[in-house]
């Protein structure tokens, strides 16, 4: 892993038009680092800011105040849009509508193709990018008779094969059933362990921050907690407080540490919970 | 039940008609669509008949499928044979109150409906054997040359195969939008034309609120992926024509001279 930060935002804010008269502030003052290879989770309920900053990664919105860097692009820089846009790819919350062509391979080959790249290498890169989210058997279906997990896969495919340095994620789990939610939650984290590929995954169901490597809670616009995931989600009543839920296994030691046990609030996972209580009850 | 819409339904298949490149087909519909106005006696009509029949039977397309076209246009075929019948001139055969129906009458309603017929299964034969995706890289292919007098080309064959691909995701969403209405007590089936074009409302309503927002999306999922018009796109799949391809179009330019040398003779 790379000890480079690919995005760099610097005192970020941005603001929407709602009324005539009324501005409301979506980030203010977002200043953040992720590097190269990691895996950073934004954890935040609606309103918080968390879609308005994932826009700003790929030059989709531009910022008010502050800066984007991206890998030390000036996101402001017109002439440079689609290099940024090529390094960060983007996969948004509903996959009906981010897919543009009837056939999955035809849509994964729509990056590409905007990028003026050779038909041939194209075509290279659609086999290997089904192939990475594993779905090239279907590459010759039709994207409205996938089920929702399935289609997720191909518009990571599509953004996949762009060979981009970073893939941002703006809850790309919330309109899909559990097992769907598995597989791209799982497809993610392959290619961010096996490619190196740095993920930025926004998303409200605390579960699936639980393996990233690090974790940005927001409210308000603001970043009010960055950190593991287990160090953030020690902090359970900070947490409760933000209006956020903290793991079931953290809620079942905290709940017992009030009962008057002493457990470590940092065994997040099922694993190291169990061991925990087996600790204090054998 | 709106699921059995035909509209532009492609046959997946690997036939010599399937394998044609899409350029092929569409200049071989359009020769066919003219030489069927061309044609104007029982040789020509045979002719056609042949090449269309042969086409179908290498197509392998099912001829049922290509007479379930033809149903939505029926009403138009057989009003258009009635006016031909009754109101073309020639040897009177039958007369009743007004109405007379002659030789030449019967002679143009038949050819008129069989026109029509063949127009829209031949025209249905292009989207059974071509993928839409193909039709609509076809046409940006052939129109091409229409850039240099400022025809968006490019940006007419992307809307296009949009909407070929939002049309399932559109009708999924009409299904749900109709069951859910249905829930709360709407009635679509019941009551005449206007008492049924009213109850449409609360479906379009919400269907264009979310084709909207549906539209605005895909904006933005396109411009993240880099889109920036047609300027130094290329694509993945290129469009290459085969020896077929060349034996089709000499085919179709046997078939228009064919016709127009047999109209031109009277016959």
């Amino acid at each position: 892993m790379k000890d480079k930060d690919i995005i760099v935002t610097e005192n970020l804010r941005y603001s929407y038009v709602s009324d005539v008269s009324k501005r409301e502030l979506a980030l203010d003052g977002i200043s953040l680092n992720i590097k190269e290879g990691s895996f950073v989770a934004v954890l935040g309920h609606n309103g918080s800011g968390k879609s308005t900053l994932a826009k700003h990664l790929n030059a989709i919105l531009l910022p008010e105040g502050g800066k984007v860097y991206v890998a030390g692009m000036d996101s402001s820089d017109e002439k440079l849009v689609l290099e940024i846009r090529r390094q960060v790819g983007m996969v948004f919350q509903n996959p009906d509508n981010q897919l543009v062509a009837n056939v999955v391979e035809e849509d994964v080959a729509f990056g590409p193709e905007n990028l003026g790249i050779e038909p041939s290498e194209i075509r290279r890169r659609v086999d290997e990018a089904l192939k990475l989210v594993g779905m090239y058997e279907f590459r010759n279906h039709a994207p409205h008779l996938l089920s929702g997990g399935q289609k997720q896969r191909v518009a990571i495919a599509g953004i996949i094969a762009m060979r981009p340095r970073c893939i941002v994620l703006d809850e790309p789990t919330a309109m899909l059933d559990p097992v769907g939610r598995a597989e791209v939650i799982k497809t993610i984290h392959d290619l961010n362990r096996n490619q190196g590929i740095t993920v930025v995954l926004i998303t409200h169901h605390m579960a699936e921050t639980v393996d990233a490597d690090r974790l940005i809670i927001m409210q308000d616009g603001k970043i009010v907690a960055d950190g593991k995931p287990s160090e953030v989600f020690s902090r359970v009543e900070e947490i409760k407080s933000y209006g956020l839920d903290v793991p079931d296994t953290t809620e079942l030691i905290y709940e017992l540490n009030k009962e008057g046990f002493n457990l470590p609030l940092e065994a997040l996972s099922v694993e190291e919970c169990a061991q925990a209580i087996y600790a204090v009850f054998s | 039940m709106l699921k059995d819409i035909t509209l532009g339904q492609y046959f997946p298949g690997n036939t010599l008609l399937h394998r044609l490149d899409p350029r092929t087909k569409l200049v071989l519909t359009l020769v066919y669509i003219v030489a069927l106005f061309v044609a104007k006696n029982y040789i020509s009509y045979a002719v056609m008949l042949a090449f269309l029949i042969t086409s179908v039977l290498v197509s392998k397309v099912k001829p049922r499928a290509l007479f379930k076209g033809l149903k939505p246009i029926m009403v138009i075929i057989i009003i258009t044979a009635i006016l031909n019948l009754f109101y073309t001139d020639g040897n009177v055969l039958v007369r009743f109150w007004v109405f007379k129906i002659t030789d030449a009458g019967i002679k143009s309603a038949v050819f008129m409906a069989l026109r029509i017929a063949m127009l829209i299964m031949g025209t249905f034969l292009l989207t059974y054997t071509t993928s839409p995706i193909d039709l609509t890289d076809g046409l940006e292919k052939l129109l091409g040359p229409l850039k240099k007098i400022k025809i968006p080309v490019h940006e007419l064959a992307m809307m296009m195969s949009i909407a070929l691909r939002f049309i399932p995701t559109l009708i999924e969403e009409t299904d749900k939008i109709m069951s859910a209405q249905k829930a709360r007590g709407a009635d679509f089936e019941t009551g005449n034309i206007f008492e049924r074009a009213r109850a449409m409302l609360p479906l379009l309503v919400p269907l264009f609120v979310s084709a909207f927002r549906r539209a605005d999306e895909l904006a933005v999922a396109m411009e993240s992926r880099c889109y920036h018009g047609g300027e130094g796109r290329t694509k993945m799949k290129q469009l290459k024509m085969k020896r077929g391809d060349y034996v089709g179009l000499t085919t179709g330019a046997l078939l228009l001279t064919c016709v127009i040398t047999l109209a031109s003779f009277g016959l």
